[in-house]
């Protein structure tokens, strides 16, 4: 999948404002950024369900605008919005998911059966779709995106609005799936999520990619090793902060912490305390995407 | 232009070749929903019947029979043909308006089906398919009454069957192209109150001979009206030439009609 120059305008909105990359079969490539930063008009881009108004799209080699149709059925879409079809029971929603890819009744039948299990809802199979949990239905909509054995699987923001275990099984099954070779697109507000999932990603802010590269190299890129999260009273925020500006390569003040980015968290933190300065807390943790994030845009990534 | 707008011609004209078969997955689809609520689909059916019994219990004996181009016409045999044409519009209209508004707008099934190979030409010519076959089947099941009453006495009241399948196909294109331009449930009251009167005015009760001429024009216009002609010359086996015109307005109505929904329904489901 290659992109050059991609971008998507609604009138007077641009969406996605020219953006650039390239993603190989068997990677597993995520765009990571705030809502509103354009990528779930990428995906749809991506998934030829909202056409390019600018720029150069290819997909599985092909033109989005000539061959959508073709595209799409080799691709699966596992939307933002679960979007099952509420009016049918589970084992129904496969069935006719794969119909729409015109693909023969027992050939449906015998992977539902396989898909069911991979996304535990086997017992659930004659049960209409409305009452199921929310990590149930997402795991259906993955199932389903699956019905078709699709080379590349793009997912827009699959774990959103999960619990902390359904996520983790989450990211089992798409582990599991990218162990098998097929290429994952993911949009994902999530820094961990990325950092779980992604071979590669880019990191999109305002319609626009600030950064590229593996979660690791971008850390070492954009941030250092380790950060200290220091609280301080309300009041005395600033004054911290300014005390020990010194001890850091860099130094973030949010309105409820202070972090200090620095090689070696704990020796900091000695000093602070050298200095007489008592925070109400303090804690040494490894950088993340998060870190990454806030640097490159002075912005968090959850608001 | 743009490429993607001169495609567009070649794409909303429903002989999409490879375009016909996906949208039979669209059909599919709504056997399957109803498949569990068939009951829905058949309730559908009773309002014309019930019609057809009351005059044919009641009204038949106090309005006696017609005159209808020189013959004596029962006054039950001259009202069923135009029931039928309404059952096969009712049918046609269900799922063309007030299912594929909750489609479009609520139930988001279009936007799933999208993301598979079908595109919007399928859906629109898929549930375009589905409301010609919803029709056909309220209109066939009505024939089936209305020869069990004894009122298809001629072989040429099969022609019945063809001339239903127009009249839904006609109803359901402008009835989905209507529903494409909806913006909450409130509008579809305006819908209603162009259907009633539309139903009881058409030349489905009597004789459009009873209006004054200008009223007569006027009438004749209606879609309803073309369906009843169309219908009660096929039952009473008047065939005329001039009952072609009917057929080609049906005809023209279902065309543009589709036409204008496979447009909108793209604009409205690929931002």
């Amino acid at each position: 999948m290659v992109a050059q120059g991609l971008e998507k305008r609604f009138g007077d909105f641009t969406a996605v404002a020219g953006i650039d990359f390239s993603i190989s079969r068997g990677e597993s490539f995520g765009f990571l950024g705030p809502n509103g930063a354009g990528k779930t008009s990428t995906m749809r881009m991506v998934a030829c369900m909202s056409p390019h108004t600018g720029g150069q799209l290819s997909v599985l080699g092909m033109d989005p605008r000539t061959s959508g149709s073709t595209i799409r059925s080799r691709i699966g879409l596992v939307p933002q919005q679960d979007s099952l079809d509420d009016e049918l029971t589970v084992e129904d929603n496969l069935y006719l998911y794969g119909r729409y890819f015109d693909l023969p009744k027992r050939l449906i039948r015998e992977r539902a059966v396989r898909l069911l299990e991979f996304a535990q809802l086997t017992e659930r199979a004659k049960d209409k779709v409305e009452p199921l949990s929310g990590g149930m239905k997402r795991r259906l909509t993955i199932a389903r995106s699956l019905i078709s054995e699709p080379e590349l699987l793009i997912l827009d923001e699959p774990t959103t609005g999960l619990d902390p275990q359904a996520r983790h099984l989450l990211w089992d099954r798409l582990y599991r799936l990218k162990s098998q070779g097929v290429t994952l697109v993911i949009t994902t507000h999530y820094m961990d999520e990325a950092e779980q999932l992604c071979d590669r990603l880019v990191v999109m802010d305002k319609g626009r990619i600030v950064a590229e590269g593996s979660p690791r190299a971008l850390i070492e890129q954009h941030s250092t090793r380790e950060v200290v999260e220091l609280r301080f009273g309300l009041d005395q925020q600033h004054q911290g902060a300014t005390a020990i500006a010194d001890l850091a390569e860099r130094i973030e003040v949010l309105p409820d912490r202070v972090l200090l980015y620095v090689h070696d968290g704990d020796a900091a933190v000695a000093e602070v305390h050298r200095r007489g300065l008592l925070p109400e807390s303090s804690l040494v943790r490894r950088s993340t995407l998060e870190d990454v994030f806030l640097r490159l845009t002075g912005r968090s990534l959850v608001d | 232009m743009t490429p993607n707008q001169t495609a567009v011609p070649l794409r909303i004209v429903p002989l999409g070749f490879l375009g016909t078969r996906r949208s039979l997955r669209v059909v599919e689809r709504n056997v399957f929903v109803y498949r569990s609520g068939w009951i829905i689909l058949v309730s559908g059916f009773f309002e014309p019947l019930f019609y057809l019994l009351s005059i044919g219990l009641g009204l038949n004996h106090l309005v006696g029979p017609l005159d209808v181009e020189g013959t004596k016409v029962a006054y039950t045999a001259f009202v069923a043909p135009s029931l039928l044409a309404t059952s096969a519009m009712n049918g046609a209209l269900f799922d063309a308006t007030y299912n594929m508004f909750f489609k479009l707008k609520i139930s988001k099934v279009y936007d799933t089906m999208l993301a598979t190979p079908l595109d919007p030409t399928d859906v629109a010519l898929g549930e375009l398919t589905w409301s010609v076959v919803r029709g056909g089947l309220y209109a066939t099941a009505f024939f089936l009454v209305m020869a069990v009453m004894g009122f298809v006495t001629s072989w040429w009241s099969l022609l019945l069957l063809p001339a239903a399948l127009l009249m839904a196909a006609a109803f359901g294109a402008v009835g989905m192209a209507v529903t494409t331009f909806m913006r909450s449930w409130q509008d579809f009251d305006l819908v209603g109150l162009a259907l009633i009167p539309m139903f009881l005015f058409s030349a489905t009760f009597y004789p459009v001979t009873v209006y004054p001429g200008w009223l007569q024009a006027v009438v004749k216009l209606t879609p309803l009206y073309q369906g009843v002609v169309l219908a009660r010359g096929m039952a009473l086996g008047h065939l005329h030439p001039v009952l072609l015109l009917s057929v080609a307005y049906l005809a023209a109505m279902a065309i543009v009609g589709a036409i204008i929904t496979g447009r909108r329904v793209r604009q409205l489901l690929l931002s």
